[in-house]
């Protein structure tokens, strides 16, 4: 796939993109799982309707260094604290949490509350998604 | 975050000789490109100028809002005043638990339960949400794929119930399985056992409700992705296809099913692509069906379709911009010969749609409908040199991409290789990327933006922790009161039933529903015969 230039932004950075809850919606996370790649991470895509403790294990298991939460069913409040728990309890919150979709202004603020360390949405430029969390993990 | 939106993009807005579909549009074009032996007459084979020769003087598109949220009680007091002001079809939306065949006490429903639409676990939250309703008189839209023959076997009970006969029964099911692996997520099965249930309801609906129609082929939500028109129009076509093999397969007549067969689009802003899409789609399907499969009744080969006008063209900056857009998309849906049209409200893309914002969607089509006058007579561009030329080529594209398909082995292998998934994520991508650097122009939000203007999102669905407490409460009193020994008899009798390739599941649901056995027990039954999909995750 060429769509866009390959950079090295994200070089060695292993994510998991995963969708937790019952959304369909994937076209977003797979939007961002292509351009992390592209930006030189490994990416691993949980796939649909994975609870959080099952994103939570795959986390670990995998090694991730950040994992991002794509949710447009409204559910984001509920199902980030469940992961950001999950993850705790596995003694894994070294791993930052990321969180895309339909998420109004104050519950960004809520999820950033949470420990999330960047929210994004989909107006946003994807090299601005790459350079968040590029600067964030670096 | 504010500061994320301020980038400038790399391009200059301005018109390029292509279209969205990837269509060469010359400056200009003359009479040559017209061969008018091709354009025919409305009503008339291959129907390009549409299905009817008198258009809408005819009968007008009906105008269908997609609502309604909260319980069955709620529900059902909002259908009884939409019924007083005159309405005579009802939509139904169902919460994602019901979609993903999941009761509500599972660990994964419970936070949803109700949130998107109604919870419809059993047959009594059927029976409260048409409660004082006369379903011989009315239309019922469901939006519902991965359980939709048992939400259908559920109506036809409430309907044994009220007495009323099922072959008084209309309205629609989506029951498109097929773009729920591409694009929407409710699948529940793999594949092939998909195929079987939509085939099993189709045909059983044919024969004990004829009036209903038993599936609506979409492409919106492939659109809504990111697809071109022509690839929505090549995909759904495809799935059309799919369904129709399956059909025959299974000692359907096409020329009896066919009939109830319909279609559902997007319609996004590029004007020409969309009406082109229309014309080519009702000339490809109705030369597939007599030339493929050798359809003789014309209203066997007719292409009939509704679509929702909004969705992903509308965006949060400068949101009454998309008041604009909507209607620019609904004269293409009408000029297009849509049958039916959903208009979004302008704040869609950010919140759920204000008492202000939906009546103006429907203030929209009416405006259109009665004051433009573009209705009046059908197909008022046909012959049109440009047109003409650009819905041949729009036809070429089409016809390009179902090859392609049919290269990699069908839609139903390229489906369950995850071909057609990632396809769509990597012009998902194209897309995104298009707009990030202003190729793509979206007024207000790449260009012409206003300065400091902050992005408003505003109330989505939230819960209302009430709503899961009464579904659950209620799900528990019906397990405890229903006969139990009915309940297991049913449901042994479904998994016979679905071990048996060529026995019709249908009437076993119908039993079951009767039963009071809920949707997760029916589902699981069916897992237990059949599996469940196995989502390719590969990208």
């Amino acid at each position: 796939m060429s769509l866009q230039p390959t950079s090295a932004a994200l070089a060695a950075k292993r994510i998991l993109i995963g969708k937790p809850g019952l959304d369909g919606h994937d076209i977003g996370a797979k939007i961002i799982a292509l351009t992390l790649r592209n930006a030189g991470a490994e990416v691993i895509y949980t796939g649909l309707r994975r609870s959080p403790l099952q994103i939570a294990q795959v986390a670990v298991d995998e090694g991730v260094d950040a994992v991002g939460l794509s949710i447009l069913s409204g559910s984001h409040k509920e199902l980030v604290a469940d992961v950001i728990g999950q993850l705790k309890a596995l003694k894994a919150d070294g791993i930052k949490v990321f969180v895309g979709g339909t998420i109004p202004a104050e519950d960004q603020a809520y999820l950033r509350g949470l420990g999330v360390t960047a929210v994004f949405t989909a107006d946003m430029p994807l090299d601005a998604v790459v350079d968040s969390l590029a600067r964030s993990l670096a | 975050m504010s500061g994320m939106h301020s980038g400038v993009p790399d391009m200059e807005p301005q018109l390029r000789p292509v279209s969205p579909s990837g269509i060469d549009v010359p400056v200009s074009v003359g009479p040559d490109a017209v061969q008018s032996e091709r354009i025919g007459e409305a009503g008339t084979y291959p129907f390009t100028r549409g299905i009817f020769p008198d258009g809408f003087q005819g009968r007008l598109w009906t105008i269908r809002q997609y609502s309604g949220f909260g319980t069955a009680e709620e529900s059902n007091e909002r259908y009884k005043f939409l019924l007083e002001k005159g309405q005579t079809g009802l939509s139904v939306a169902l919460d994602l638990p019901t979609q993903c065949g999941l009761d509500p006490v599972h660990p994964m429903a419970r936070p949803e339960i109700g949130k998107v639409g109604v919870s419809l676990s059993n047959l009594s939250e059927a029976e409260i949400l048409f409660k004082g309703l006369d379903l011989s008189k009315i239309s019922t839209s469901f939006t519902i794929n991965g359980t939709a023959a048992i939400v259908y076997a559920m109506y036809l009970a409430v309907a044994d119930k009220q007495n009323v006969p099922r072959e008084k029964l209309t309205g629609t099911i989506q029951n498109d399985i097929l773009k729920e692996y591409v694009a929407r997520g409710t699948w529940i099965f793999p594949v092939r056992p998909s195929m079987r249930l939509i085939a099993d309801s189709i045909l059983y609906s044919n024969g004990v409700s004829p009036r209903f129609n038993p599936i609506s082929i979409a492409g919106a939500h492939v659109r809504d992705a990111g697809a071109t028109a022509a690839e929505e129009m090549a995909y759904t076509l495809a799935n059309g296809l799919a369904y129709v093999d399956e059909l025959r397969a299974r000692g359907g007549d096409v020329e009896k099913f066919a009939k109830r067969l319909s279609f559902f689009f997007y319609v996004h802003m590029d004007f020409f692509d969309e009406i082109a899409k229309f014309r080519a789609g009702r000339r490809l399907w109705a030369r597939l069906m007599k030339e493929r499969y050798g359809v003789q009744d014309a209203k066997a080969q007719h292409f009939r379709f509704g679509v929702v006008c909004g969705g992903s063209s509308l965006v949060a900056p400068q949101p009454y911009n998309n008041v604009v857009r909507v209607a620019v998309e609904t004269m293409a849906a009408v000029l297009g010969g849509a049958q039916s049209i959903f208009t979004c409200a302008f704040d869609e893309a950010f919140q759920i749609p204000t008492e202000f914002s939906a009546e103006l969607a429907v203030r929209t089509q009416q405006i259109i409908a009665y004051e433009s006058g573009i209705g009046r007579t059908v197909d008022p561009l046909g012959g049109s040199y440009f047109l003409e030329q650009h819905t041949d080529r729009m036809e070429q594209q089409i016809t390009q991409v179902m090859g392609e398909i049919d290269a990699y082995g069908g839609v139903i292998r390229a489906i369950e290789d995850g071909w057609i998934q990632l396809r769509l994520a990597e012009r998902g991508l194209e897309r995104k990327l298009d707009t990030d650097s202003g190729r793509n122009v979206i007024v207000g939000q790449n260009h012409f933006k206003k300065v400091d203007e902050e992005i408003k999102v505003g109330d989505v669905f939230t819960l209302d922790p009430t709503v899961a407490q009464r579904a659950l409460e209620k799900y528990q009193r019906v397990l405890d009161t229903r006969e139990q020994s009915a309940v297991d008899r049913s449901l042994a009798r479904l998994s016979a039933a679905a071990a048996k390739d060529r026995e019709n599941i249908m009437p076993y649901l119908v039993e079951c529903c009767h039963a009071y056995a809920t949707v997760g027990e029916m589902v699981a039954r069916l897992k237990e015969q059949w599996g469940e999909f196995k989502e390719p995750v590969n990208l």
